[in-house]
């Protein structure tokens, strides 16, 4: 089984956009590794530089509505491409979210409070998912482990590696 | 229990429940473009899947940037060419025929009640207009709907809105829409489907109802939909005309996907919209509206008609009125995007692009173009755009600039004046 985690990576803020993630005029790639050095260039977020930020970070942590916008699934590759393979949100976009569980990465919702704890841990986080139990562990100033939800059928594209892979088996 | 027209579309299309949250759709037609479906061929071809589940159903267009650009665009172009000819896909639209996908394939015929629709591209909540289930994909979504004619979805829950009262001479679906925007917030409709109904929608032509479905998505929702009526089968009566006998016998069948009296809503809001002003968006989300009141005296750069949002001929047709005669300011520049050849021929006709050139406005062939940064019209870095698109998210269309969304009508008050202005006051 895959692993889900790493170094956290905190955008604070809501409604960060897909154009923000991978803005269009990169669109035109077509390959998805050719996607990596744009990452969230146009993010408007003070004090964030894609450059120096992104590098060793596996996994983000973010408010509500992430991914809003379009359904360019690049949003989703370019975060694959750089070895971020888990969002943690208090809520996504829809479309952006169904890209991640195609893709068999992972975006997990979870409650406000819990979202803020983790913004509380301090700036060197390391988070580490149970995708079996539905748990996932931070390890910052203090240590906390969480429990999240995530829809049976979601649980099932991404331990099959996908919605492809899913589809190509059952239908 | 009452169904909402969703629920049977969905019933109509069920593949699949693979738990009670989630359903497996059969999918009626599977729109393509050039840009996130390349990346599904090459895919498909890299796993010896090239393969596709009905070439009837399929219906591909190159529309973002075209003609290319450049030789990454050409590429795109090419891959999408290439593979519609070799799985011999008839509804193929490339330079000559092509145009914005969500103009395009409704002036086609391609989508009619109760259908289910998926394309890789986020406005195609566009076609829900037609009493249609409609919804934005990523590639994979699209990659598995070319190969298997299925989609999945969450069971939906529909939010509907009864829109009453008479809009204001000067006040237009955009202007519904972007208000409803701004009450909802970007994430007030995520995973639910917002149906539009009253008598305001019930008055609106297809244009308009397009219009308002386009930016479902600005709000979260999977899909607007309106019920369709006697306004969508005379639309789509040239696509119909040897399945029913009449019009009045298209509008009694399609009676049969209107949602029941007794549907169970997530949310019932009844707007009125008889005081509603022009409506324009600031920053850089699209429910950040103010009334055009509040903007008016806003300095822009640019005045850019198009898209599809608002690329069709009723939108071009409502620019005109301010148009005609008049001049721009000279401090703007002004595009006009029409968004399909028959647009553009049917303007040409009508007098429309002569008013816009004598205006000074400088005419592109159809293409998604500006509204995404991509081509004909990007934005310099703190450059104003008056944009009748649907999106002004930061860098939208060109890395530092900004971008009003407003109506064709207030875009063309604009031009005129060089800055925001309520187009009330030119009609």
């Amino acid at each position: 089984m895959k692993e889900f985690g790493g170094k956290a990576l905190f955008l604070d803020r809501s409604d960060i956009n897909t154009d923000e993630i991978i803005p269009a005029k990169y669109l035109t790639e077509n390959t998805k590794m050719a996607l990596q050095p744009f990452i969230l260039e146009d993010l408007k977020l003070g004090g964030f530089d894609p450059r120096r930020d992104i590098e060793g970070k596996g996994a983000i942590i973010t408010r509500a509505n992430f991914g809003c916008g379009s359904s360019r699934e690049h949003a989703v590759w370019v975060f694959e491409v750089n070895d971020i393979n888990v969002v943690i949100a208090e809520s996504f976009a829809r479309i952006f979210r169904q890209n991640m569980y195609n893709c068999g990465m992972l975006a997990i919702e979870l409650p406000k409070k819990d979202i803020e704890n983790l913004f509380n841990l301090g700036d060197a986080v390391e988070i580490s998912v149970d995708l079996a139990g539905c748990e996932l562990t931070a390890k910052g100033e203090k240590s906390v482990t969480l429990p999240f939800k995530l829809n049976e059928f979601d649980k099932k594209l991404v331990e099959a590696g996908g919605w492809l892979a899913y589809a190509d088996k059952n239908y | 229990m009452g169904k909402t027209i969703a629920e049977k579309i969905f019933s109509a299309h069920l593949r699949d429940t693979p738990t009670p949250e989630n359903v497996i759709l059969d999918i009626d037609v599977v729109m393509c473009h050039e840009i996130t479906t390349p990346i599904a061929i090459t895919d498909l071809e890299a796993r010896g899947m090239d393969r596709v589940f009905d070439t009837t159903k399929i219906k591909a267009v190159i529309d973002h940037v075209t003609p290319s650009k450049d030789s990454k665009t050409a590429i795109q172009g090419k891959i999408l060419r290439d593979w519609a000819r070799r799985h011999k896909i008839h509804d193929f639209f490339d330079i000559g025929a092509n145009g914005v996908c969500h103009a395009l394939f409704p002036e086609k015929g391609f989508v009619r009640p109760g259908y289910t629709v998926i394309m890789g591209d986020s406005h195609t909540c566009t076609h829900g207009a037609f009493g249609a289930f409609a919804a934005g994909v990523g590639t994979t979504d699209l990659e598995v709907g070319i190969l298997k004619g299925v989609c999945s979805f969450r069971t939906p829950e529909t939010m509907k809105f009864t829109i009453t009262g008479t809009l204001q001479d000067g006040v237009s679906a955009k202007d519904v829409i972007l208000f409803i925007i701004k009450e909802l917030t970007v994430n007030g409709a995520t995973d639910k489907i917002m149906e539009f109904v009253g008598p305001v929608v019930e008055s609106m032509s297809m244009e308009a109802r397009m219009t308002l479905c386009n930016m479902a998505i600005e709000a979260g929702a999977t899909c607007g939909i309106c019920l369709p009526d006697r306004v969508t089968a005379k639309y789509l009566w040239p696509f119909i005309k040897d399945q029913y006998e009449s019009i009045d016998l298209a509008v009694e069948d399609f009676v049969k996907w209107h949602s029941d009296p007794d549907a169970t809503y997530a949310q019932e809001l009844t707007i009125d919209v008889s005081k509603l002003v022009p409506q324009v968006t600031f920053g850089y989300k699209p429910d950040e509206v103010k009334s055009v009141t509040e903007m008016e005296g806003t300095p822009v750069d640019q005045i850019y008609i198009g898209s599809c949002t608002n690329g069709r001929i009723e939108d071009l047709r409502s620019a005109a009125r301010i148009l005609k005669g008049k001049k721009i300011a000279a401090n703007v520049r002004g595009i006009l995007s029409p968004a399909t050849p028959k647009v553009y021929s049917q303007a040409l006709e009508e007098g429309i692009i002569a008013i816009f050139m004598e205006a000074g406005f400088c005419v592109t062939n159809p293409t998604c173009g500006a509204c995404l940064g991509m081509s004909n019209g990007v934005l310099a870095e703190g450059e104003i755009c008056a944009s009748t698109t649907n999106r002004n998210f930061n860098g939208r269309m060109g890395k530092g600039g900004i971008v009003h969304l407003m109506s064709p009508l207030t875009a063309a008050a604009t031009a005129v004046k060089g800055h925001i202005t309520d187009p009330r006051k030119l009609l």
